[in-house]
């Protein structure tokens, strides 16, 4: 038994091997028997190998790299130097004071944190308030023209991102067509200054990951049994109520899968803040570029960037076992 | 308990549809589910709207909730028109067809969600709802969730939500339909119980006949949008008005006959075996004129042929039923008819396939209809 088993590969062990067969029983029915467990076993590797390398190698790797990278010394122009030096991460807090090495807080970066925090919260729950009500529109259509509602929703998915950012900026900029239509109504003396706003990032990054709230609210309100909100529309309630105490907690998943879907490429994000918010605008994801670019800082971009990756992991986290807890009371 | 309040004793009507029509969709595609429709339904009554599936009794219940508006005619709730009023403002609850229970709520939060609705104090939640746990059953159910009892539960559940705030009328849209043969058996009496004991009017959609006549005080049959006839399960059954009401409700055979004489609303008709029969006549038909005759199985008695009997003819089929044996019986003069015996001294084997047999049918038994 154990030379059979010794040619099958290590790990993982053959799933269906015969179990405890008697050594006396070892004939070559069983022996054939786990030549196909080999193979079959060979078959299964060979056929999960390209999805493996690409997880190993494209998604594992990289982090690995940085992670590897935030530990080191910064080379003079870009680049690491492999020595272990544990900087970039107190950086990450603390700032050195240039002569007595004391540690103090480090507000400027504080305030990227907090921003970036705030406005990707701030993009997030307006994204659902408009995004809510679209998804429940395309949701009680009748079948046949969702799916071409849904295909409007996507198109502004197919040009690139970059574009559509700078297409926003001829729109709402001081010389743009909103303040020319402004002014010309006489409604404004002057230009109202938009873009290069906080206004002006939200509104980017609302009209950027709008979609992919829409789509997952779309997915739970399609699948929501309208028979409930006749039930609470019987039961008493008011439009609002039956909104807030039948509709809401109904497709809590797809509210639930919508917000993490925008806040984390917007907490993350680097292009829009720096089109529309200008250059005193800046969120996390232009710190951590800030850092790999013209501060030639690789280690702390490695450290920052793993920072953000580790808080939007905990934020999940302490989402995912709240809603939880809360379906099983 | 507060199941009734003032209103009962002004007297009025519960519900009343006035001239009620309901169109879906405009143009050449329009469907018309409720035709001119007026019904009258009184306090503390158990009223059935009985018909096959797309006769408008689901709609005609739908535009008493509230989902839908008349597009035509008036209803009134207490002498109150409520047509213009979504469903959250009529003190009406609806046991849906497929109980509709909230999935994210246990069954004490689905019974006390009217209620909360209505802005009541948390005690007073708390107080109805036990007492509806208790009133249909479930005190041990109360925190568990909706996916966890089985249909029969849930159909008590959904009950005692639609009850617990006390409505001045309750909807039951078919309610009985997803449940096993011995529950729904169940599930009527305990209705009847519950209707007893609340005394709220209870207003029953149905197709099955059986339910209908079992529970009700008064049945609405309806057809293609119009109400038919309206009366007790006896009167409907005994004397149903035209041929779809005698064929839904039961069995029935028809016979044609031929008006012979005819004094007032007395007359005789001729049966096709050429024996004539005196019989009322309640509406107009002449003399000569054909009338359709409903004789339900059970009342024909099968006797010895040449014996004193209306028709004969030859026994084609038998089938056992256990309470009574129905025989198909193929008349002399062309058609045929059902007889329904029971087996009072237990099955007998008196008659066999091809014997000859006469009918005798009680004249009060020929139930004359418009055609």
């Amino acid at each position: 038994m154990a030379t059979e088993t010794a040619e099958t590969p290590p790990a993982p062990p053959p799933v269906s091997a015969v179990p405890g067969a008697p050594d006396g029983a070892m004939s070559g029915a069983s022996a054939a028997a786990a030549e196909i467990e080999r193979r079959a076993t060979l078959k299964r590797w060979l056929l999960s190998a390209p999805a493996l390398i690409v997880i190993i190698g494209c998604g594992m790797m990289p982090l690995l790299i940085i992670l590897a990278y935030s530990w080191t010394k910064p080379a003079e122009y870009a680049g690491v130097i492999w020595k272990f030096q544990p900087d970039a991460w107190v950086n990450v807090l603390f700032q050195e004071d240039i002569f007595s090495d004391a540690l103090s807080p480090n507000w400027a970066y504080y305030s990227i944190y907090l921003r970036s925090v705030l406005i990707a919260l701030q993009t997030t729950v307006l994204a659902l308030i408009v995004g809510f009500p679209t998804a429940y529109f395309i949701a009680t259509r009748e079948e046949r023209s969702r799916n071409a509602w849904l295909f409007l929703i996507t198109i502004p998915f197919w040009s690139n991102l970059l574009i559509r950012i700078y297409a926003i900026m001829m729109i709402i900029r001081d010389e743009g067509y909103l303040n020319h239509a402004l002014l010309a109504l006489g409604l404004i003396d002057q230009p109202v200054p938009i873009i290069f706003t906080n206004y002006a990032l939200s509104y980017g990054l609302i009209y950027a990951y709008l979609p992919l709230m829409v789509m997952p609210l779309y997915a739970s309100l399609e699948k929501l049994d309208f028979r409930l909100v006749e039930a609470g529309y019987d039961l008493y309630a008011s439009r609002w109520k039956v909104l807030w105490h039948v509709i809401v907690p109904l497709v809590k998943p797809g509210i639930v899968s919508g917000s993490i879907l925008v806040f984390i490429p917007a907490i993350g994000d680097y292009i829009i803040a720096q089109i529309l918010g200008g250059g005193n605008r800046m969120m996390l994801g232009n710190l951590i570029a800030q850092q790999f670019g013209t501060a030639r800082n690789w280690p702390q971009g490695s450290a920052l960037a793993l920072t953000l990756m580790a808080v939007v992991m905990v934020a999940l986290v302490v989402y995912a076992t709240k809603t939880q807890r809360r379906r099983a009371a | 308990m507060r199941f009734q309040d003032g209103a009962e004793l002004t007297g009025l009507p519960a519900v009343e549809a006035k001239n009620v029509t309901k169109t879906f969709g405009a143009g050449p595609d329009a469907v018309v589910a409720l035709d001119n429709v007026s019904v009258t339904i009184g306090q503390n009554e158990f009223f059935t709207l009985l018909g096959p599936s797309g006769c408008g009794k689901t709609t005609l219940l739908r535009l008493i909730a509230g989902f839908e508006m008349p597009t035509a005619g008036s209803i009134l709730l207490e002498g109150q028109e409520v047509a213009h009023l979504p469903p959250f403002k009529r003190p009406v609850n609806t046991v849906f067809q497929s109980y509709a229970l909230f999935p994210h709520l246990t069954v004490a939060q689905n019974i006390g969600f009217g209620l909360k609705m209505l802005g009541r104090r948390r005690a007073v939640v708390e107080e109805a709802v036990t007492q509806m746990l208790k009133l249909v059953r479930m005190e041990p159910m109360r925190n568990r969730k909706v996916h966890q009892l089985s249909g029969g539960q849930q159909q008590r559940v959904a009950l005692a939500r639609a009850l617990a705030p006390h409505p001045k009328v309750l909807l039951l849209d078919e309610p009985l339909s997803a449940l096993d043969l011995k529950l729904r058996k169940e599930m009527q009496i305990e209705l009847k119980r519950l209707q007893l004991e609340t005394g709220i009017t209870f207003i029953f959609v149905t197709h099955d006949q059986e339910e209908a006549l079992t529970m009700s005080d008064r049945i609405a049959v309806m057809s293609r949008g119009k109400i038919l006839q309206i009366g007790t399960a006896a009167e409907i059954y005994e004397h149903p008005v035209d041929r779809f009401v005698a064929d839904f409700i039961g069995e029935t055979n028809f016979i044609e006959a031929e008006v012979t004489q005819r004094i007032g609303n007395k007359g005789e008709i001729r049966l096709p075996s050429g024996i004539e029969v005196p019989r009322e006549l309640g509406h107009q038909v002449a003399v000569g004129g054909k009338v359709t005759l409903a004789i339900r199985p059970e009342r024909i008695d099968l006797v010895r042929p040449g014996a004193e009997c209306q028709l004969a003819g030859k026994v084609e089929n038998i089938v056992y039923f256990g309470t009574d044996t129905h025989f198909h019986i193929d008349l002399d003069c062309g058609g045929d008819v059902t007889v329904r015996v029971q087996n009072r001294r237990g099955h007998q084997d008196i008659l066999k396939t091809g014997d000859a047999v006469g009918l005798r049918i009680a004249p009060e038994a020929m139930q004359v209809l418009k055609d």
